[in-house]
């Protein structure tokens, strides 16, 4: 996306006026493994989503909390701190 | 639009995200998790002046950005000297009515590097003309973003790649410079450590040196996979084992006043929580002896700081 | 009605901050600059001055404090000198790039080593590439105009950048002289409120700095440079603005009786005065001899520089400041801007006024002789110097 800005494109002072512009990137491009939850274990503590250094664990329906593929990097920390163990690495798969 | 809460006991955390996702964090980054709840407890009324690193590298690639607040970054070293004049500038146009007055607080954000090594001048100028901001160390004991040197934050022992363990050589032959008894020494009214495995403890201690109206510091430990060496998704469990141990304790000093948040009543040996990270991995049985005497050494002095007040 | 007062420089500097009302003074003393961030302390102390004065802890944080400020749309002002303007030398380069409007004034001085607190050029020689507007003062007036017309043009929104103003140390910082001030209301007319469009605000949540990754940093760099090289319309309508309202025009190359002039001799800063009596006294005996001096020095004024020149047969560059292993900046600077150009007159420089030596009309007629010999039969010395003892040899070359 950068590299088809001219130098008349560029704003005063480089400076970037739309917030969080950032996050059309797909970092979930990263992982190697993603979260699987298993909801019947889940007791809904939202400690995976307060955790999350990705922004990628969203509240979903039912008040479940759930990973964002699109974000996740599969750091594994929700995964680790779920009290009910209801999160599983898996590796992903090779496309 | 309402702003909307998720509930912990009773604690109510927002919803709001001030740093967009998609930024470039490492995968398991302690540094942008604390980020992430810092600025959840600080709202939107804020601007935040940002010194080069990590944090500042991960959300802010031209042409876009991941920051949903007023943000500013110039360079590595004066921060606290851009802080001093956004806190200025805001005051003084308020004052004059050229822009409208109300409340925005001024926080500066800086890596162990930028705050105890290259940015200490700057930070200590702005402590003594007690301007009102808000300084967030985020500490992940080295100069993490340029590929893992040493600062002196760096604890004794660690590995890192200007100084290295080797045949000659444990690491880091100097034990941490203390920032937080430096800030405390300028008798600024509040200071505080805070580590994002204690999420609560964390948001709470920012919202409460965002209050102070004067200069306020809170010292976060940033446990870092790719620096300290561990598997990404141990970071809020090393950040714990940080606490348990002692070698990172939790406390506030206010006016002056010293006040350990989390005080076990035995301290898990240091081993448990040095065994988990490869800039460790070459300590010899001795060698982390040491490191227990220093950690030992030095909570007992902290605790004797706390036991000055008695409550 | 204005008033004709006798001011220092740095009053008059100080004098000229105070009547733009400006906002946020962020400023470290050094010699021979202090007469500024002093008598500007003294302005809000006592309340003349309703500014948020920083008593910073060096002039790094000097600068970056303004940068703060202006970030948030603050008018801001600051000063320095020698090795101060060294310590925010990284500093500079970000105010610029980052277009913040920050307006200082420059006590020149000589730069370490060894330690000198005494006038010359080589502080403001070593920032030619730093993208703010520069300009260099002849005498007081100057110094307290161009810190007014400073803030005009910098805050320009189509120009939003940083300028710099040289007075030079000692020989004007400390040099009382007449100056006639204006009144308020005049300065009220000339100066418009300063409007940052990318104030940081929390209703406008901006990014400031950035970082540039290759694919984008050298457009990012053209871009600036752009927008330094069409700050020169406004730097002209600032200037013409100024004279209509308070009766001083300048120019960005100043002449001085150089019509017909075969000879021309360029000087900068304060010397320019005491240059032009030998230019009188050499006229007087009937020499077609005439000075010219840069007022504007970044964006360098190629056309009106070039115009000016042209018919003169030689021309002698006086450099304050050694570049090393190069020679005299500016004279290096002039004959590049002439290469192309035909005619061109044959370009001599020569170098003096180091570190607080004085310069007295002697000494410029020995300079203007001897730039008239060198141009006639060259120079086989290593550098062209006045007022320093000892032979100067070859190059070897």
């Amino acid at each position: 996306m950068a590299d088809k800005l001219t130098w008349k494109d560029m704003e005063v002072g480089n400076i970037v006026t739309e917030a969080g512009s950032a996050s059309f990137r797909r970092t979930g491009d990263w992982r190697t493994e993603r979260p699987i939850l298993d909801k019947e274990k889940c007791i809904k503590c939202a400690l995976c989503w307060i955790y999350c250094p990705d922004v990628a664990i969203k509240p979903s329906e039912g008040g479940y909390y759930e990973a964002d593929l699109y974000y996740c990097k599969g750091c594994g920390i929700c995964a680790r701190i779920c009290p009910a163990e209801a999160i599983m690495m898996t590796e992903e798969e090779e496309k | 639009m309402e702003e909307k809460f998720v509930r912990f006991g009773k604690n109510l955390v927002t919803t709001d995200e001030y740093l967009a996702a998609g930024h470039s964090f490492c995968i398991g980054c302690g540094e942008v998790l604390a980020l992430r709840l810092a600025c959840k407890a600080l709202g939107k009324k804020v601007i935040i002046a940002n010194a080069t690193g990590c944090i500042e590298i991960c959300t802010s690639p031209l042409p876009v950005t991941s920051w949903q607040v007023p943000w500013i970054h110039t360079l590595f070293e004066n921060t606290a000297a851009e802080i001093s004049g956004v806190e200025a500038g805001l005051k003084i146009l308020m004052e004059k009515g050229r822009i409208p007055e109300r409340d925005i607080k001024c926080v500066a954000i800086g890596g162990d590097g930028a705050t105890s090594d290259i940015g200490l001048q700057a930070l200590s100028g702005a402590f003594e003309r007690n301007h009102n901001f808000l300084y967030l160390c985020f500490d992940n004991e080295a100069y993490m973003n340029t590929g893992i040197q040493r600062s002196s934050a760096t604890p004794y022992g660690a590995s890192t790649t200007t100084a290295p363990a080797g045949k000659f050589s444990i690491g880091q032959v100097t034990r941490k410079k203390n920032m937080v008894a430096i800030a405390a020494a300028h008798n600024i009214p509040y200071v505080a450590t805070a580590c994002p495995s204690y999420r609560f403890d964390l948001m709470k201690k920012v919202r409460k040196g965002a209050e102070i109206k004067g200069p306020a510091y809170v010292h976060i430990l940033s446990p870092c996979p790719t620096g300290w060496r561990y598997g990404s998704n141990l970071t809020i469990e090393i950040g714990q084992l940080a606490v348990q141990t002692g070698i990172f304790p939790l406390y506030e000093i206010e006016n002056g006043r010293y006040r350990l948040n989390a005080d076990p009543p035995k301290l898990k040996p240091i081993g448990e929580y040095l065994k988990l990270q490869g800039r460790y991995r070459h300590l010899t049985g001795e060698q982390v002896q040491i490191i227990q005497e220093m950690v030992n050494g030095d909570y007992a002095a902290l605790k004797e700081k706390v036991a000055a007040f008695p409550i | 009605m204005s008033r004709r007062v006798a001011l220092e420089a740095s009053h008059a500097a100080a004098e000229a901050a105070r009547m733009a009302d400006v906002d946020v003074i962020s400023a470290y003393p050094i010699t021979p600059q202090t007469h500024i961030p002093e008598r500007l302390a003294e302005m809000v102390a006592d309340g003349e001055l309703n500014a948020a004065y920083i008593p910073v802890e060096s002039e790094h944080s000097a600068l970056s404090a303004c940068l703060g400020a202006a970030a948030v749309g603050a008018r801001t002002f600051t000063a320095t000198a020698g090795q101060g303007l060294e310590l925010m030398h990284e500093v500079v380069y970000v105010a610029s790039s980052m277009r913040y409007p920050v307006v200082m004034t420059v006590c020149n001085r000589a730069l370490s080593a060894p330690l000198s607190v005494w006038g010359d050029h080589s502080d403001a020689m070593a920032v030619r590439d730093i993208g703010w507007i520069q300009v260099f003062c002849q005498n007081n007036q100057e110094a307290f105009d161009l810190t007014l017309w400073a803030f005009r043009v910098g805050e320009d929104p189509k120009v939003l950048l940083p300028v710099m103003i040289h007075i030079d140390g000692f020989h004007l910082s400390h040099v009382t002289e007449p100056v006639i001030l204006p009144e308020q209301e005049e300065v009220d007319r000339f100066l418009p409120r300063f409007h940052y469009p990318f104030a940081l605000d929390p209703n406008r949540p901006m990014t400031h700095g950035a970082f540039g990754p290759p694919e984008i940093y050298s457009e990012a760099k053209l871009a600036q440079e752009v927008a330094f090289r069409n700050s020169k319309a406004v730097i002209l309508r600032g200037w013409r603005e100024f004279g209509d309202i308070f009766g001083r025009y300048y120019h960005p190359v100043e002449e001085y009786r150089t019509e017909n002039a075969e000879t021309l001799f360029l000087t900068m800063g304060s010397f320019t005065e005491t240059a032009k009596i030998v230019i009188d006294a050499r006229r007087g005996k009937g020499e077609a001899i005439g000075l010219i001096s840069l007022r504007l020095w970044r964006p360098f004024p190629f056309e009106e520089f070039r115009r000016i020149v042209k018919d003169a047969k030689i021309l002698i560059v006086f450099d304050r400041c050694i570049s090393p292993g190069m020679g005299g900046p500016v004279f290096s600077e002039v004959r590049s801007a002439l290469y192309d150009e035909e005619p061109r007159p044959k370009v001599v420089g020569l170098i003096g006024g180091l570190g607080g030596r004085d310069m007295s009309e002697k000494d410029f007629d020995y300079v203007i002789s001897r730039g008239g010999e060198i141009a006639e039969k060259g120079s086989e010395k290593m550098l062209e110097t006045v007022g320093i003892r000892g032979e100067m040899v070859g190059t070897g070359e």
